[in-house]
């Protein structure tokens, strides 16, 4: 595992920000006293209300969110939960390709996810969706069915596309945000700070792939099914009113793990590595393979390729 | 003159605490609206917006689509400045001022629609400039808290100068006020472009992804903007001693008959180029107009739309109809109606249905919503009829500095 650091800024943020925290500081306590008043939040506390967005922290700061929020976890779910804040690794850009010809639509993924990711069980948040389509229509989102039930998959005449967060590389959920709540890390992972997003949906409008989802009620999340191995920007555990989405399974990728939906699909169709790196698995499909992205007329340059492995 | 001031504002609320039965009876109804709105707020604020009908793949709904609507009634307030002040034209010069009253209205209740649709009222602080986090000029919304709120500044600026002068029966200085009124007309016009930039910049989403969306913003907003003031001029020139001529009234009526023209074209233009053309695009507009795959929710009311802004135009092209005050009125009806429609439910909902992935999730408002959506408008309401019952006599020179007090210590006060 990596040594816990805190994120890097990315580049001209922390500085481009005017005003120290003593402005902030008296602001904020002004107006906490009555937003807590205004929205009911009787359990909102000032560090929360107070707590500036996370690329502008210092390592400090960083230290003393995670250990509150830590604190917070445990009190809520009774276990431990460990909130991680590992950094990009150097020379790595992550990169996802899957294959059309093999997924079979058993949406064994979209469970995983949910369970390794802490999403809300119910309202259950799905970060992947897997949609049923036409052979003799071809990647028509027009006639996707994400809500298929059959007894039995695949369906004759039919093909699966799961479809979630592309991370791409310019990605216009991070362009239309108000308040920068969300933003692409060195690696490729577009992320959100949870703890700064408010919960404007903007993003949700933006995203072309549907991939951003809203905690629109209280995230029901059983404490015997907590995964307590999290990452500050990925699976924590989140509070009502925010928007969230897939991080590539952060928390795993940068410690060298596959994310949880690759390391669960029985066809391995699913297939995850650096860009980086030309000896990958993931260089080898994009050089070798009839490879395209979706909705690549719309210039979002995803690092997500789906592609035709036979 | 510090104290003068305090004594205008001392005096402005004594004024508007006092008036008739109708009076206080309508503060009540509104009052009462307020509450109920801010009680359905209390129960989405703890229970979060999943009261709301919106969901993943209808994201914004009828807040957003009420806030869009407001921008444009905000906006319209100029279509009275352009006239009055840039052509000089004086019939209409008195009423400026209750143009920027109502765009003061409109611009906060349009403020208390993006505070309620938002998931962290809590993190508001977030967005304003220099103490959170804005990302300007990357985000359009950024654009459009940094607009909105300059333009309710201005607004307001001018509307408490020219009060206060009444009250302290001076002329006000007219470099001051000729310059920011002026600049208000390019504000207006920022402020309904910046809205629609806000949609028309999401390539996810063609319905809005036009070039003529921001075009279509200002025509419709012109022609429903100064139909609200239309109605409103009437109910002034009865109920109070104000002076509107009827030229002035029938003046905005012609105006409003070319900006009514513009916008059924565009929308023409618009619809044309979907339906003609026939790409996959047209998905949208097919839900909107004809229904898809069997769900035709929103048809019913894109044709009343579109035939009371039919209907309404008609009204307003004739001279000799828009010279008749019962078919004046019915048509600012009609005009409100029809662009109501069309920025709540025509603009919003087909914008996002069917969803990135191609789904169908019919919306419609819950409880909650429309709730919220009285709160605010009552909210509105009322403070436009408070600023009216304070600037009115002002405006007529009958309540000021030296006069202001006899006439609140008199046993029947107030106009209204």
């Amino acid at each position: 595992m990596t040594a816990r650091e805190p994120i890097q800024p990315a580049e001209g943020c922390a500085s481009s920000t005017p005003g120290g925290g003593s402005r902030r500081e008296f602001l904020g306590t002004a107006v906490a006293a009555v937003a807590t008043t205004l929205t009911g939040c009787g359990k909102l506390s000032h560090e929360e209300f107070l707590q500036h967005n996370f690329r502008e922290l210092s390592k400090d700061e960083v230290r003393d969110v995670i250990a509150r929020l830590e604190r917070e976890y445990k009190e809520k779910y009774g276990r431990e939960v460990k909130v991680a804040n590992t950094a990009p690794l150097p020379g790595v850009i992550f990169g996802y390709a899957l294959d059309l010809s093999r997924c079979i639509g058993c949406r064994r993924c979209v469970h995983a996810c949910v369970k390794e990711n802490n999403q809300s069980r119910s309202p259950e948040v799905q970060w992947i969706r897997v949609l049923e389509l036409e052979k003799e229509e071809g990647v028509n989102l027009q006639h996707a069915d994400q809500y298929y039930d059959p007894a039995e998959v695949p369906r004759e005449g039919h093909f699966y596309m799961p479809v979630q967060c592309q991370q791409c590389k310019k990605p216009p959920c991070v362009k239309v945000c108000p308040v920068g709540a969300t933003w692409r890390e060195k690696d490729g992972i577009t992320v959100v700070d949870y703890n700064w997003c408010i919960g404007c949906r903007y993003c949700m409008a933006a995203c072309p792939y549907g991939a951003r989802h809203f905690n629109w009620g209280e995230p029901n999340l059983p404490p015997d099914q907590v995964n307590p191995d999290t990452h500050y920007l990925g699976n924590r555990p989140r509070p009502k009113g925010v928007v969230e989405k897939c991080t590539f399974c952060i928390q795993r990728t940068r410690k060298g793990l596959y994310p949880a939906c690759v390391e669960i699909c029985p066809t391995g169709s699913r297939k995850f590595g650096n860009l980086l790196d030309k000896t990958s698995e993931i260089r080898y499909i994009l050089e070798n393979k009839r490879v395209f992205k979706l909705k690549e007329e719309l210039n979002t340059q995803p690092n997500f390729f789906y592609f035709y492995g036979v | 003159m510090l104290r003068n001031f305090w004594q205008f504002i001392t005096d402005t609320l004594r004024l508007i605490t006092r008036g008739n039965r109708y009076y206080y009876a309508w503060i009540g109804f509104l009052l009462l609206l307020i509450a109920i709105g801010t009680g359905a707020y209390i129960g989405q604020v703890n229970d979060g917006l999943i009261v709301t009908r919106m969901r993943d793949q209808v994201s914004w709904g009828f807040y957003i689509g009420n806030f869009t609507f407001l921008v444009g009634v905000a906006a319209a307030a100029i279509m009275l400045v352009i006239p009055a002040y840039v052509y000089d034209w004086e019939p209409i010069k008195e009423i400026t001022i209750l143009g920027e009253m109502l765009a003061i209205s409109a611009l906060i209740m349009c403020l208390g629609f993006v505070m309620v649709d938002i998931g962290r009222p809590d993190r508001f602080w977030h967005i304003i400039p220099l103490v959170g986090r804005l990302n300007w000029p990357q985000s359009m919304l950024a654009w459009d808290v940094i607009v909105l709120n300059l333009y309710l500044l201005l607004n307001w600026f001018v509307v408490t100068y020219l009060l206060f002068c009444a009250y302290t029966d001076r002329h006000y200085v007219k470099k001051l006020v000729l310059p920011l009124v002026l600049l208000s007309i390019p504000m207006a016009v920022s402020i309904h472009t910046v809205t629609a930039y806000l949609y028309n910049g999401l390539a996810a989403r063609p319905f809005w992804n036009s070039a003529i969306l921001a075009p279509r913003f200002l025509a419709s907003a012109f022609c429903s903007g100064p139909a609200i003031l239309l109605i409103l001029l009437q109910v002034l020139r009865k109920t109070t001693k104000l002076s509107i001529k009827d030229e002035a009234i029938f003046k905005i009526a012609e105006l409003m008959a070319y900006t009514m023209g513009f916008n059924l074209f565009l929308t023409a233009a618009e619809a044309f180029k979907e339906l003609y053309s026939g790409t996959e695009h047209m998905v949208y507009f097919q839900y909107l107009l004809f229904g898809l795959k069997g769900h035709t929710t929103l048809v019913p009311f894109a044709w009343a739309s579109i035939l009371c802004g039919l209907a309404a135009f008609i009204l307003f092209l004739v001279p000799r109809f828009r010279t008749n005050w019962t078919l004046l009125n019915l048509g600012c009806v009609l005009i409100y109606a029809s662009v109501y429609i069309e920025k709540g439910m025509g603009l919003i909902i087909p914008g996002l249905t069917p969803d990135a992935l191609g789904e169908i999730y019919v919306y419609r408002p819950s409880y909650t919503e429309v709730a919220v959506a009285a709160g605010i408008f009552a909210i509105g309401f009322l403070v436009f009829t408070l600023m009216l019952k304070a600037a009115v006599p002002m405006m007529l020179g009958e309540f000021t500095l030296t006069r202001g007090r006899k006439r609140l210590d008199a046993p029947e006060a107030g106009p209204v």
